[in-house]
């Protein structure tokens, strides 16, 4: 599709993003796969932006991996989702900020089921005050954490230190964009830009300085997926789905690979590992990988933020080539230092993928 | 090299634009029954030789569907004509007369 194909389609496609106080939930699986990127996130909103966001230690799982694994029954899932809703309302807050894919594709169906249905809502209402005896109030506005930032991308821009661009060659880097599957697929209005070619990632990226890059099987699963890798024999099909991707991706030389799901960059990073262990094939130049960022983590590195304090050194895909293309100062005896400035230890390296 | 306990596995998309479906023109031309096959798989579940082997109808007209001709050129002639999945189509596909005609179109595939 060419661009003015897809300025017409994202113009179908917009949604509204409250501007100010949110109430942030979490992912389940980001804190442990990439400890630094929803931290990150809070400190862009903070102190870059100046916004109002608050959470609360009492939010739980939204039980979206169980329920799409089939362990969770879907009114269980409501119930578990009305507190959350009802901790939100007990903080005084409308707007709510979901960090994980699955967790915003979750509430956008619940609240679709509810729409058409509110009897089950009712009954929902009922199971949560009768278990917790809280109450809630619908969310006004829930947007997921790439769309704030995506709202915000000018205001980002202005404030970079570093661009998305080849520092000797004065270049864009060239990026490819991996949207969650359960960000705008199940419900296209919902998202920015829609399901086919969403523009939340491409907005913020292309604000930064980068090029995006499109290639043949841009909408492929990651293979994430739940059930591909929860039983460990089915991980094959996980691999496979995104060798598909990154042999699409491949001649087109991409700079790195940008995501706003939970587990699409850690997939999508981990498994770049495996297919080089398994078939001695990397993917970017001279054995390196495709470096995989979140969007919070690039926004921070743009930022000037120091590139192990947004945890980069959690991936596995190595990111000091890009860094250093960028022109961004980073010092790498501290890569494996904590806040404490104490060695938290050094993982061991790969037979195939070069890492530094 | 490291045993994950899984592996990857090779590309299976089929190109139905490359795929040659003569083999279903010339069943559906001799019986056109085939057409009315909703694969629920009940003649399968009920064949006599799939309890040796890997017969299934179901699966062989998915594959003659496809255009997948080398995935029945064996199992078709493991059929011993007995008739049960006759008598157990809901839709009332003539199973039994399909499957003469697949095994008359793998032994004339080159006539076709």
């Amino acid at each position: 599709m060419n661009i003015e194909g897809k300025k017409r389609l994202w113009q179908e496609y917009q949604k509204e993003i409250a501007g100010d106080h949110y109430f942030f939930v979490r992912s389940c699986i980001r804190q442990s796969f990439f400890p630094g990127a929803e931290m990150m996130f809070l400190k862009i909103m903070r102190e870059d932006l100046g916004k109002d966001v608050v959470e609360n230690p009492g939010h739980t799982t939204c039980t979206g991996i169980g329920y799409h694994s089939d362990i969770v029954p879907l009114e269980t899932t409501m119930t578990v989702v009305a507190r959350q809703f009802a901790l939100m309302t007990e903080a005084g807050y409308k707007n709510y900020a979901v960090s994980c894919i699955t967790s915003f594709g979750l509430y956008s169906e619940i609240l679709e089921t509810w729409k058409h249905h509110p009897e089950i809502e009712t009954r929902i209402r009922e199971n949560l005050k009768r278990a917790t005896g809280r109450e809630f109030r619908i969310p006004e506005n829930i947007a997921h954490a790439s769309d704030i930032l995506y709202k915000y991308r000018s205001e980002i821009a202005e404030k970079a230190k570093y661009k998305l661009v080849d520092k000797t060659t004065g270049q864009p880097l060239r990026i490819v964009e991996h949207i969650g599957c359960h960000y705008a697929k199940m419900f296209p209005h919902k998202g920015v830009g829609g399901a086919e070619y969403p523009h939340v990632l491409v907005g913020l990226a292309e604000a930064l300085g980068g090029e995006i890059i499109d290639y043949p099987e841009r909408r492929h699963c990651c293979g994430f997926g739940f059930r591909h890798y929860i039983v460990k024999v089915n991980r094959g099909y996980s691999l496979s789905c995104a060798k598909v991707k990154f042999d699409s991706m491949e001649p087109y030389k991409p700079d790195l690979i940008l995501t706003n799901c939970p587990g699409c960059p850690y997939f999508m990073d981990r498994w770049q590992y495996a297919i080089g262990e398994m078939e001695g094939k990397t993917y970017g130049e001279n054995g390196y990988g495709i470096p995989v960022f979140t969007y919070e983590e690039l926004a921070a590195l743009c930022l000037g933020y120091d590139p192990w304090e947004i945890g980069l050194q959690t991936h596995q895909v190595t990111p000091e080539p890009v860094l250093r293309k960028m022109g961004v100062s980073f010092e790498i005896d501290k890569k494996y230092l904590g806040p404490n400035g104490k060695e938290i230890g050094r993982p061991e390296k790969p037979k195939v993928l070069v890492v530094e | 090299m490291i045993e994950f306990g899984y592996s990857l596995q090779a590309n299976r998309q089929i190109d139905m634009d490359l795929n040659n479906l003569r083999m279903l023109k010339y069943i559906r031309n001799n019986e056109p029954s085939i057409d009315w096959c909703m694969s629920c798989g009940t003649c399968a579940s009920g064949c006599t030789a799939a309890a040796n082997c890997d017969l299934s109808l179901r699966r062989m007209i998915l594959m003659v569907r496809r255009g997948e001709e080398a995935e029945i050129h064996d199992l078709v002639f493991r059929c011993r004509f007995c008739g049960k999945c006759l008598n157990a189509c809901p839709r009332g596909v003539n199973t039994r007369n399909v499957i003469y005609w697949m095994q008359q179109a793998v032994i004339n595939i080159n006539a076709l």
